[in-house]
């Protein structure tokens, strides 16, 4: 058990470092802090609303994710098969899990220090006012559950293309309808000709309605569960898929 | 008595319709080093994937050291050191953070991962890369990398798939003195399709083509096998007018004796008999009395390329 722990780490070390041997990772994160504090300031109009809270902050994060994870984690196995290093890491004493998994936690660790570093805003807020931390506190555990999510998915479609670019609309547009599944634009189209219970399938599995859930401060398991079932759902079809088109 | 070291059972791969390795055989032993011959698209590269455990064979079975691939494939690749085709390597890593991390991978302890990567700098001469990104390096150093990341484990078996593949001659000339210098307790698998090399590293050669084993044999057995026929061939810097070649033929009592002009001033005859090897004196003697000068003299050796030849194409 602990050595399989121990590849895994070795695998999650080395791609976590990778992010930043290049200037990805500080493009990125500068990127997802602009946007972020952006989003919340005039988008969100922070000081208009008057509020000692992050709705402003939080609400714009499942549209920012839907650009910015696939953008994380569309090397993650597009670029193994593109210069044939999966060839490497798949015939080193490792399980196709262990990869796939070490992989992931990294590229959801580097969201976790993306989300660290938008800490300014939280103190901002605490000195302007006086939130309620616990509902900031929750969201914020939210919100990188939700990127996790989005990451397991980007992870699982990066294995079907060896260019970065077609890993990423897929992604991106993937990411899209499980957002869109939550909107009662979506849900009101398909409520009209299908049975109640395929719409309230559509609409649980909405990112959106889950997350805006937690969001409000309620520290609801079930949106737990299902950002974590998502996870697991797409890190398994990543496995499957790695070991199916290894050799394309 | 202990297994091979490598022990490939009737392996059969196919993609969709078109089958890659057909039923093939493969033991390699303990300081043997195996050629893996054939043209591109015979199945060298596939048959070695099998091997390494990229790839699950659709029939057939492999022993690692006696270990079960299939059954047992993290422990069997354990025993193995691997160089994919073209040599691939994580490129924005630095030389020793790569080496570092498979051998990290490879289960080594830190202080014999020490030990290692400094013997891994001074045998395959990396050390004036040692700090630099691999991408920097070139393609002769990138296939350095390649091979000391497959031997950073000390494997038992040393798959290399093309290994001097873009080489230039001087490298190409180093990487087959260090297969030869390491390959003395390992059991050593090299695909390519330079013959020289198989002739220069290889203690066994195997050919393969549309994914059958057509030969499996030490290079020189192929070479008695195949094509025993010698032919001595002597060059003449004199013109040779019919008369004089009527009396060369009939004076030489061999199968086939053939006069061709190879350029303006020179004249080459080609002896050559199934039964027996020409013997040189006896031609020469038979020259002079033509008073002809002779300006080189030498039996033309069948080389592994003809063989290759002919057993690939069916041609001779």
């Amino acid at each position: 058990m602990n050595n399989y722990l121990n590849k895994t780490y070795i695998i999650l070390d080395r791609e976590l470092r990778g992010y930043f041997r290049t200037p990805l990772a500080s493009i990125f994160l500068l990127v997802f802090l602009a946007l972020s504090s952006g989003m919340t300031f005039f988008l969100g109009r922070f000081f208009e609303r008057d509020q000692a809270d992050l709705t402003a902050f939080f609400s714009w994060h499942p549209w920012l994710f839907l650009v910015l994870m696939p953008a994380i984690g569309m090397r993650l196995w597009a670029e193994e098969r593109r210069s044939g290093t999966i060839e490497l890491l798949i015939t080193l004493p490792v399980t196709n899990t262990q990869l796939v998994v070490g992989k992931f936690l990294a590229s959801w660790f580097f969201t976790l220090i993306a989300l660290i570093l938008t800490m300014p805003i939280w103190i901002t807020v605490n000195f302007l006012g006086d939130p309620d931390n616990n509902v900031i506190l929750i969201s914020y555990i939210g919100s990188w559950f939700m990127a996790g999510a989005f990451l397991a998915l980007t992870s699982c479609l990066s294995v079907l293309t060896k260019n970065q670019v077609i890993a990423f609309i897929i992604s991106s547009i993937s990411g899209f309808i499980l957002i869109m599944a939550g909107f009662n634009l979506v849900l009101s189209a398909v409520r009209s000709w299908s049975p109640n219970w395929i719409t309230e399938t559509i609409s649980s599995m909405s990112f959106l309605s889950h997350f805006t859930r937690i969001q409000m401060g309620v520290f609801d398991l079930s949106t737990l569960v299902f950002f974590i079932s998502m996870m697991i759902l797409c890190l398994w079809i990543n496995v499957q898929l790695v070991q199916l088109k290894k050799a394309d | 008595m202990p297994d091979k070291l490598i022990n490939a059972k009737n392996l059969k791969k196919s993609f969709d319709q078109f089958i890659a390795v057909d039923k093939i055989n493969l033991q390699v032993d303990r300081g043997e080093v195996v050629g893996f011959l054939g043209p591109n698209g015979a199945g060298k590269s596939t048959t070695m994937k099998m091997l390494t455990g990229f790839l699950e064979p659709d029939d057939g079975e492999i022993f690692i050291n006696g270990i079960d691939l299939k059954s047992n494939p993290l422990k069997a690749k354990e025993y193995i050191g691997y160089l994919p085709e073209g040599a691939p390597s994580y490129s924005d890593m630095i030389v020793s953070d790569f080496l570092s991390f498979i051998g990290k991978m490879r289960g080594l302890s830190d202080k014999s991962l020490s030990n290692r990567l400094e013997e891994m700098a001074d045998q395959i001469n990396l050390k004036e890369m040692w700090d630099r990104p691999v991408e920097t390096l070139s393609k002769g150093f990138k296939r350095r990398v390649g091979i000391a990341q497959a031997l950073i484990h000390d494997p038992d078996i040393l798959i290399l798939d093309e290994p001097t593949d873009g080489l230039d001659p001087n490298q190409k000339h180093e990487m087959r003195n260090l297969i030869k210098k390491i390959s003395k307790n390992k059991a050593i698998v090299i695909s390519t399709h330079i013959l020289e090399e198989v002739e220069a590293v290889c203690s066994r050669a195997i050919i393969i083509a549309d994914g059958k084993l057509l030969a499996n044999d030490t290079p020189q057995n192929l070479e008695n096998k195949f094509l025993n026929k010698h032919t001595l061939s002597i060059k003449i810097s004199d013109k040779i007018n019919n008369v004089v070649s009527r009396e060369i033929k009939s004076s030489l009592k061999y199968e086939e004796v053939k006069i061709q002009k190879y350029d303006a001033s020179t004249y080459i005859i080609l002896i050559s008999d199934n039964k027996k090897v020409p013997n040189i004196n006896t031609v020469l003697k038979q020259i002079n009395k033509h008073k002809l000068n002779v300006i080189e003299a030498n039996f033309q050796k069948v080389n592994l390329e003809k063989i290759f030849r002919s057993i690939t194409t069916g041609k001779n």
